[in-house]
C-alpha cells in the first residue's frame, strides 16, 4: 500500500514513548514502595534478610550479561556479521531463561516457606513483612512477566533474522526489541538493591 | 533535532559494549558490599546512587541515548522527571502525617 | 496507487469491500468514524443511564428502582462517560480524522497500531459490558473504584478494571501514535509555529496520554490483584494504606480531566477565528498554554483528597499549586474573548456550540477554584456541589467542544450539511435544559445534598426536582441535535466546495469528501492557520 512508509526516527520515538509507559506502569508501584518503606523501615529490614541475596545477585548478572549480549547482537547486525548476531540473540534468550528458572527456584523455596501470598504463615507476620512480601511478589512477579514477554519478542527477532526482515540495512525491529529487553534490565537493577538488600 | 533526514547511525563498538558490561558488573559488586555495612538511612541512599549509576550506563550506552538527538534526551528526563515528582509529591502527604 | 476522483468512502485502499474493508482498514479517516460510531452509541446508553439517575431522585425513596440498582446505574454511568465515552472522545474520533490532514500527512505514524488502538478500545468496551452481565452483578462502587469497598464488594468488579486496563492500553497507543505523527510526519514547511491549535492540543493530551495513563493501568491492575491474591496492600488490617490507592488513583485520574478538556479547547481555538474572521490572539500562548496545563495537571493530584485524612501540609500544597493550573485555563479563556473582539461575528452552529463551551467550562471552572481551595472545599466535599463542578466541566466542556467539532468537521468528511436552523434550535435547548440539570445542583450541593445517595431530606426535592425537568429538555436538545447531524450526513444538501466555512487550515484545502491520502495536490504550506486573507467560503 502506498501510505506505508519507512521511518527510522519514527519508530524510535514510538517505542521510547511505549518505553515511558513501560516505566511508570512500574512507577506506580515504586510509589507504593517508597511509601511502605517509609512506613514499615524495620520490617522491610527483616523481610529483605529472608531473601535469597545468591539467586538475587545470580539474576542481576544474568540479566546485565543478556543486555551487553543484545546490546552486542545490534553491533554486530549493524556491522553485516548476521550469524553472530542471531547468536548473541539466542544467547539473551537463554539468558531469559535462566532468570526465569531462577526466580521459579527462588519464588518455590518462599512457597516451602509458607510465604506466598495472604498465606496464613504471612498473616501471623508483622504487617511490614507482609506488605513487603506483597509488593516483593507482585513487582517481581510482574517483571518476570516482562522478562517472559521480552523472550518472546527476541525468538521473533530471530525468525526476522533468518526471513531477512532483519538485515544490515533495516535493523530498527531489532533495535527496538533491544530496548524493550534493556528497560526489563534497568527495572531490575532497582528491584534488586530494593528488595534483596534493603537495610 | 533532524526531523527528515536521519544522520549516520552511530554503532557501539562491542569493546565499549564490553567495558560498560565490566563496570556494570563492579558496580553490582558495590552494591552488594554496601549492603553489607549497617550505614542507617545512608544505606537506602547509597543502594539508589549506584543503581542509578548502573542504571544511566544502561541508558547511555546499551540503549545509544548518549548519541540520540537532544530532544530525545529531553523527554527520557522528562519520563524519569514526571515519575520523581509523582513519588516526590506523595510524600507532601506521608512525611507529615499525624502532625 | 487510488485514484484521485474517488473519496475514502468509495476507495478503501486495502482491496476489501463492505464491513471487511472497514475492519481491516488502516485508514485514519475511517479509525475516527469507527471510534465516533461506537461512542456514539455508548453516548446514548450512558446518558440513558443518566436520565434514570435523575429520574430515581425526582422523590425522595424509592421511586423507580432499589438502592442496589441505584449503585450500580450511577457506577455504570460514570464507568461509561468517562472510560468510554469522554477520553476517546474528541482525541481518538475528531483527532484521527482531523491531525493528519492539518500537518499535512497521508496518515498518522503507525497506521496499524492505530486499528490495533481500536480493537482494544472496542475489547475493552465489550468486557465492560461483560461485566454487568456476568459474576455477581454490576459493579457498584462508583466509578473511583475506592478501597477497601472495591476489594470487598461481591459484584463484578474483577472483569470492570480489567476493561478499564484495556481502554487505557488503548489511550495509551493513540497518544503514542499523535505525538510520533507530529514529530515525523508534518509537511515540508509545516513548522512548529504553523500547526492549528487543536493539534496542538492534542500533542500536550498525547503527552498526558503516555505518561500518566501507565499509573491508571497499575492501579486497577492492582484492585484485580486485591481481589484475586488478598495481598492487602491498600487493607488496613494487613498493614496496607487505603489513602495510598487514592493518591495512585488520582495521579493518573486528575491528568485526565485533562485528557477529556485539552482536545475541547483546541477545537474551540480552531472554531473561534473561522467565525469571527480574524486570527486567533495569541497563538503561541494558546499552544503553550496548553503544555501547561499538561505538566501543572499533573502536581495537583491529591485536591481531590482534602478530606481523606491525609497530612495538612499536603492539604497545603495541593491546594496552592491547584490555583497555578487555573492560570494557563484562564489565559485561553481570554485570547477566546480578545479573539472574538471586533471580528466580524457569523453565528453559525460550530460557533454557537464554542460559546456553549466558553460560557459552561467558565462556570465548571471556576466552582473549581471553590473545590480547589481547603477550607471551602471541606464544607461541599462530596456533596452535589462537585457533581455540578464536574458536569459543568466535562458535559459542558468536552461535551460541547465534542457537538462543536462534529458541526465544524464533519460534513467535510460526510460531504453534507446539516439544517442549519435545526441545529441552532437544539443549541438553545440544550443550553437551557443542561443549565436547567446542573445549576440547581450546585444550591442543594450547597446546602448539604451528599453525592451518591439514593435517599434524601424533601428540603432539597425542590433542586431534584427541577434538575429532572431539565434532564428531560437536556435529552430532548441531544435527541434533535443528532437526528438533525444523521439526517444530514445521509440525506443533507451535497457540499460542491471545499471549504464551506471559509477556514484557513489545510484540512480545507482537500476535496470534499477527502480522498483516501488526503491530498490531491502537495499541501500549501506557506499560509499560517488563522490568516484568512483572502479565504472565502466555498459551499
Amino acid at each position: 500500500m502506498s501510505n506505508t512508509h519507512k521511518d527510522y526516527a519514527g519508530a524510535k520515538l514510538g517505542m521510547w514513548l511505549f518505553l515511558f509507559t513501560e516505566v511508570l506502569l512500574f512507577g506506580g508501584m515504586f510509589v507504593l514502595y517508597a511509601a511502605y518503606l517509609h512506613e514499615y523501615r524495620a520490617d522491610f529490614h527483616v523481610g529483605g534478610k529472608q531473601l535469597d541475596v545468591v539467586i538475587g545477585t545470580l539474576n542481576t548478572v544474568v540479566l546485565l550479561f543478556s543486555s551487553f549480549a543484545i546490546a552486542a547482537a545490534i553491533t554486530f547486525i549493524q556491522q553485516g556479521k548476521k550469524k553472530l548476531a542471531v547468536n548473541f540473540t539466542y544467547l539473551t534468550i537463554a539468558c531469559a531463561g535462566i532468570f526465569v528458572i531462577n526466580k521459579t527456584i527462588e519464588w518455590r523455596a518462599k512457597f516451602h516457606h509458607g510465604i506466598w501470598p495472604d498465606s496464613p504463615h504471612l498473616r501471623e507476620m508483622s504487617h511490614g513483612e507482609n506488605i513487603f512480601f506483597g509488593l516483593y511478589f507482585l513487582m517481581t512477579g510482574l517483571h518476570a512477566v516482562h522478562v517472559i514477554i521480552g523472550a518472546i519478542l527476541l525468538s521473533v527477532m530471530v525468525w526476522f533474522m533468518k526471513k531477512d526482515v532483519i538485515n544490515q540495512q533495516d535493523f530498527v525491529k531489532l533495535e527496538n526489541a533491544g530496548l524493550y529487553w534493556h528497560i526489563v534490565d534497568l527495572i531490575w537493577i532497582f528491584l534488586f538493591p530494593l528488595f534483596y538488600l534493603v537495610l | 533535532m533532524s526531523e527528515n533526514h536521519e544522520h549516520k547511525h552511530h554503532i557501539l563498538s562491542i569493546k565499549t559494549a564490553g567495558i560498560i558490561l565490566g563496570l556494570l558488573l563492579m558496580l553490582t559488586a558495590i552494591t552488594v558490599a554496601v549492603s553489607r555495612i549497617d550505614l542507617g538511612f545512608m544505606n537506602v541512599a547509597a543502594a539508589l546512587a549506584l543503581a542509578t549509576t548502573k542504571a544511566l550506563l544502561v541508558i547511555m550506552f546499551f540503549m545509544h541515548m548518549k548519541y540520540e538527538s537532544r530532544f530525545m534526551q529531553g523527554i527520557v528526563f522528562l519520563c524519569f522527571l514526571i515519575l520523581a515528582i509523582f513519588i516526590g509529591m506523595t510524600f507532601f502527604d506521608l512525611a507529615y502525617r499525624g502532625g | 496507487m487510488s485514484s484521485n476522483s474517488l473519496s475514502f468512502w468509495e476507495d478503501s485502499g486495502n482491496g476489501r469491500t463492505g464491513i471487511m474493508a472497514w475492519l481491516t482498514t488502516t485508514d485514519h479517516k475511517r479509525i475516527g468514524l469507527m471510534y465516533m460510531y461506537v461512542i456514539l452509541a455508548m453516548f446514548i446508553a450512558g446518558l440513558c443511564l443518566g436520565l434514570a439517575i435523575r429520574l430515581e431522585l425526582i422523590a425522595p425513596g424509592r421511586t423507580i428502582m432499589d438502592a442496589q440498582t441505584y449503585n450500580t446505574v450511577f457506577t455504570l454511568h460514570g464507568v461509561i462517560m468517562i472510560f468510554i465515552v469522554v477520553i476517546p472522545s474528541i482525541p481518538a474520533a475528531i483527532g484521527n480524522l482531523v491531525l493528519p490532514i492539518q500537518l499535512g500527512a497521508e496518515d498518522v505514524a503507525f497506521p496499524r497500531l492505530n486499528l490495533f488502538s481500536w480493537y482494544l478500545y472496542i475489547g475493552g468496551t465489550i468486557l465492560a459490558l461483560v461485566s454487568l452481565f456476568t459474576g455477581g452483578g454490576a459493579p457498584d462502587t462508583g466509578w473511583t473504584f475506592y478501597v477497601p469497598f472495591s476489594e470487598f464488594t461481591t459484584t463484578n468488579v474483577s472483569v470492570a478494571v480489567i476493561a478499564v486496563f484495556i481502554l487505557g492500553f488503548s489511550s495509551i497507543l493513540t497518544g503514542l501514535n499523535f505525538i510520533t505523527t507530529i514529530h515525523r510526519l508534518r509537511a515540508p514547511g509545516m513548522t512548529w509555529t504553523k500547526i492549528p491549535l487543536f493539534t496542538w492540543s492534542l500533542y500536550a493530551t498525547g503527552w498526558i496520554q503516555v505518561l500518566a495513563t501507565p499509573v491508571l493501568g497499575i492501579t486497577v491492575l492492582l484492585i484485580f490483584a486485591e481481589r484475586v491474591l488478598g495481598v492487602g496492600l491498600f487493607d488496613p488490617n494487613k498493614g496496607g494504606d487505603p489513602i495510598l490507592y487514592q493518591h495512585l488513583f488520582w495521579i493518573y485520574s486528575h491528568p485526565a480531566v485533562y485528557i477529556m478538556i485539552l482536545p475541547a479547547m483546541g477545537v474551540v481555538s480552531d472554531i473561534i477565528p473561522v467565525f469571527a474572521r480574524k486570527p486567533i490572539f495569541g497563538y503561541k500562548t494558546i499552544a503553550f498554554s496548553s503544555l501547561m496545563i499538561a505538566f501543572a495537571g499533573s502536581l495537583v493530584w491529591a485536591h481531590h483528597m482534602f478530606t481523606s485524612g491525609m497530612s495538612d501540609t499536603a492539604v497545603l500544597i495541593f491546594s496552592l499549586l491547584t490555583f497555578v493550573v487555573a492560570i494557563p485555563s484562564a489565559i485561553k479563556v481570554f485570547n477566546w474573548t480578545a479573539t472574538l473582539y471586533k471580528g466580524s461575528i457569523t453565528v453559525d452552529p460550530p460557533l454557537l456550540y464554542a460559546l456553549g463551551f466558553i460560557f459552561l467550562f467558565s462556570v465548571g471552572g471556576l466552582t473549581g477554584l471553590i473545590l480547589g481551595s481547603a477550607g471551602t472545599d471541606i464544607h461541599v466535599h462530596d456533596t452535589y456541589f462537585v457533581v455540578s463542578h464536574f458536569h459543568y466541566v466535562i458535559f459542558g466542556g468536552t461535551g460541547f467542544g465534542m457537538f462543536a467539532a462534529a458541526h465544524y468537521w464533519l460534513p467535510k468528511y460526510y460531504g453534507r450539511m446539516y439544517n442549519k436552523t435545526v441545529a441552532k434550535v437544539a443549541f438553545y435547548i440544550l443550553f437551557i435544559g443542561f443549565n436547567l440539570l446542573y445549576f440547581p445542583l450546585f444550591i442543594i450541593g450547597l446546602e448539604g445534598m451528599p453525592r451518591r445517595y439514593y435517599d434524601y431530606l424533601p428540603q432539597y426535592q425542590e433542586g431534584h426536582v427541577i434538575s429532572t425537568v431539565g434532564s428531560w429538555i437536556l435529552a430532548v436538545g441531544v435527541i434533535i441535535m443528532l437526528v438533525n447531524l444523521i439526517r444530514g450526513f445521509t440525506k443533507g444538501e451535497k457540499l460542491k466546495g471545499r471549504n464551506p466555512w471559509g477556514a484557513a487550515t489545510l484540512e480545507w484545502t482537500i476535496p470534499t469528501p477527502p480522498p483516501l491520502l488526503n491530498f490531491d495536490k502537495e499541501p500549501d504550506t506557506s499560509r499560517k492557520p488563522y490568516d484568512f486573507q483572502g479565504v472565502t467560503p466555498d459551499e
